[in-house]
């Protein structure tokens, strides 16, 4: 436990030490405001919920999560320093889960400066804060499973571009494997079965559901077992990359 | 002693190509094994199978009596590493990273502060301890790397060419350092720089293409040189003539190469047996009114002998050297 923590330690101050940190956080906050207001109608609709705040953070976690976390493993490689890192007495798993983990808390950073739209938003009226805050809860959920893929991609290539890039078009389809666009495609030809299981990968689906107030125990199974899943690949990854 | 360092048969295999073939050794406390090799010979992958990092495809290392794959993190407790080209995390700063290194290491938090400062004074790295490790020198570069990989104090110091790019007197107080951990430790240096086994190494390896050519001291590997014992005479060009006449009638000498600067010359004779001339010689130059400045017998050319043993006939580019 004092390895994750470590390694955790160092990999979060290393987000704030560089413009990263600062970077990321401010395109955030804007994109959200922007997203919010603009696309979402946040005053226009007259309804005091921010289901218009959160209905845009699955696109927005679709491309900033891969920024997140693309340096994650790919710079130790670039670096060398993976070599240094994994020859320390530490468990590769130690390591993929200190790293992941300081990813996730820095996203929580960026995710708890959005705060003042919830004041904003009781201000204005009387909303349901259990909802809000069972959305806040299934937007750091969904976070952390985009976060798990874009660190597993990270450990496959030594140029974060490439992390990027890659992390960014799964977490696309991660997002619309619900959508009916996606669907529709595979309906006619393909067995019910096979169907769902696409569906139920879908990310919007299992945070809409948290959106709406209820925080299903399914649904943090779903993203749960997600996030153990790609970081088992994860280790696997790394252990296999070693020294190429 | 103690074998803290033992690996038996150790190979790696990269598709078709055989990195390291099958090399064994062990290192006690108090040896300090110099590895050498031409680049590309396999020192590092070697390096990197013995602390753990890769997995050997065949034979097996222990550490400190520990397996470093059935027991890794009990294995790597014991190490201190500088891994090829001494990586470390740039965007930190030399403290930051070396409190890193003590938490992971699991140094007691009381101990951690007065660690860290003990190993920044013995490394003289004061001066850079507040800024970042990216901007560094090279040489600073490479002594944070040792700082870190003796911050814990470990048995084994297994460091991948430590002196690299590094100016004389970075190179000369980085030998000093390991000189002076030496009794109390396991050390292994790979290098292709062989000063470096005469001025710190107890052992010496040498690899080729994977395999072992050499295993011994650095004195038997000199007395592989054939300049081994060759008697030097520096003499100035007047006396060189009557000098050359002398030698060319001692039968233990098969050769002899003259090298000349200004109006001195010195004369190297090598000799057919490696054996030393008998002291004689140094009479009979007496008698002669021959005065050199200098004369000694060497021990041996540790480049030459490295030339030797690594150039092959299919392997032309070295031949070149």
């Amino acid at each position: 436990m004092n390895y994750v923590l470590a390694v955790f330690k160092r990999e979060f101050k290393a987000y704030f030490i560089t413009p990263v940190a600062y970077v990321f956080i401010v395109i955030f906050l804007a994109l959200n405001g922007l997203c919010t207001f603009y696309l979402g109608n946040f005053y226009e609709r007259g309804q005091a919920d921010l289901e218009p705040f959160f209905e845009f953070h699955p696109w927005l976690y679709m491309f900033l999560i891969p920024a997140v976390s693309m340096r994650l493993w790919s710079e130790e490689r670039r670096s060398g320093t993976i070599e240094l890192l994994l020859t320390l007495p530490i468990s590769t798993g130690n390591a993929v889960i200190g790293k992941f983990l300081a990813a996730w808390a820095f996203c929580a950073v960026a995710l708890a400066g959005t705060s003042p739209i919830w004041l904003t938003v009781n201000y204005l009226g009387n909303p349901d804060n259990t909802v809000i805050a069972a959305s806040y809860v299934g937007s750091l959920l969904m976070a952390g499973g985009f976060l798990s893929v874009g660190a597993c991609v990270s450990a496959l290539t030594k140029n974060q571009v490439i992390a990027f890039v890659v992390a960014f078009i799964v977490c696309f389809a991660f997002n619309l494997s619900g959508f009916p666009m996606v669907l529709d495609i595979f309906r006619p030809w393909t067995p019910q079965a096979l169907l769902e299981v696409i569906s139920s990968f879908s990310f919007l689906t299992h945070f809409e559901s948290i959106q709406r107030g209820v925080i299903d125990i399914r649904d943090i199974i779903f993203f749960g077992s997600l996030m153990m899943f790609w970081i088992y690949i994860n280790i696997i990854i790394v252990e296999l990359k070693k020294g190429r | 002693m103690d074998t803290f360092i033992e690996a038996e048969n150790l190979s790696k295999s990269f598709g078709n190509l055989k990195a390291v073939d099958n090399i064994s050794l062990s290192v006690e406390q108090g040896e300090v094994l110099g590895f050498l090799g031409p680049n590309g010979a396999g020192k590092s992958t070697s390096m990197k199978m013995i602390t753990g990092y890769l997995k050997p495809t065949s034979g097996r290392v222990s550490i400190a009596g520990f397996d470093i794959f059935e027991k890794p993190i009990a294995a790597k407790q014991n190490i201190g590493y500088l891994p090829e080209g001494a990586p470390a995390y740039g965007e930190m700063t030399t403290i930051s990273y070396l409190n890193f290194i003590a938490d992971i290491r699991n140094v007691p938090s009381k101990q951690k502060k007065m660690r860290v400062q003990e190993v920044i004074e013995k490394i003289n790295l004061n001066s850079v301890a507040k800024r970042r490790i990216e901007e560094l020198s090279k040489g600073y570069k490479r002594r944070v790397g040792l700082a870190q990989a003796i911050l814990h104090d470990p048995n084994i110091l297994i460091m991948d060419e430590p002196t690299d790019g590094l100016d004389p007197n970075q190179k000369h107080e980085i030998r000093n350092l390991i000189r002076e951990m030496a009794p109390r430790k396991a050390i292994i240096i790979s290098t292709h720089i062989l000063e470096e086994v005469d001025a710190v190494c107890t052992n010496t390896v040498i690899i080729n293409k994977g395999q072992i050519i050499f295993s011994g001291t650095p004195r038997q590997l000199s007395t592989l040189s054939s300049y081994h014992n060759a008697l030097n005479i520096v003499v100035s060009t007047e006396e060189a003539e009557r000098l050359l006449k002398i030698l060319n009638e001692q039968p233990d000498i098969s050769n002899i190469e003259q090298i000349y600067s200004g109006n001195e010359i010195r004369i190297t004779a090598i000799l057919r047996n490696k054996e030393p001339l008998a002291s004689s010689l140094r009479k009979t130059l007496d008698e002669q009114n021959i005065f050199p400045k200098e004369y000694f017998f060497e021990n041996g050319r540790l480049d030459q002998v490295f030339r030797d043993l690594t150039t092959t006939e299919d392997n032309p580019e070295n031949n070149l050297l």
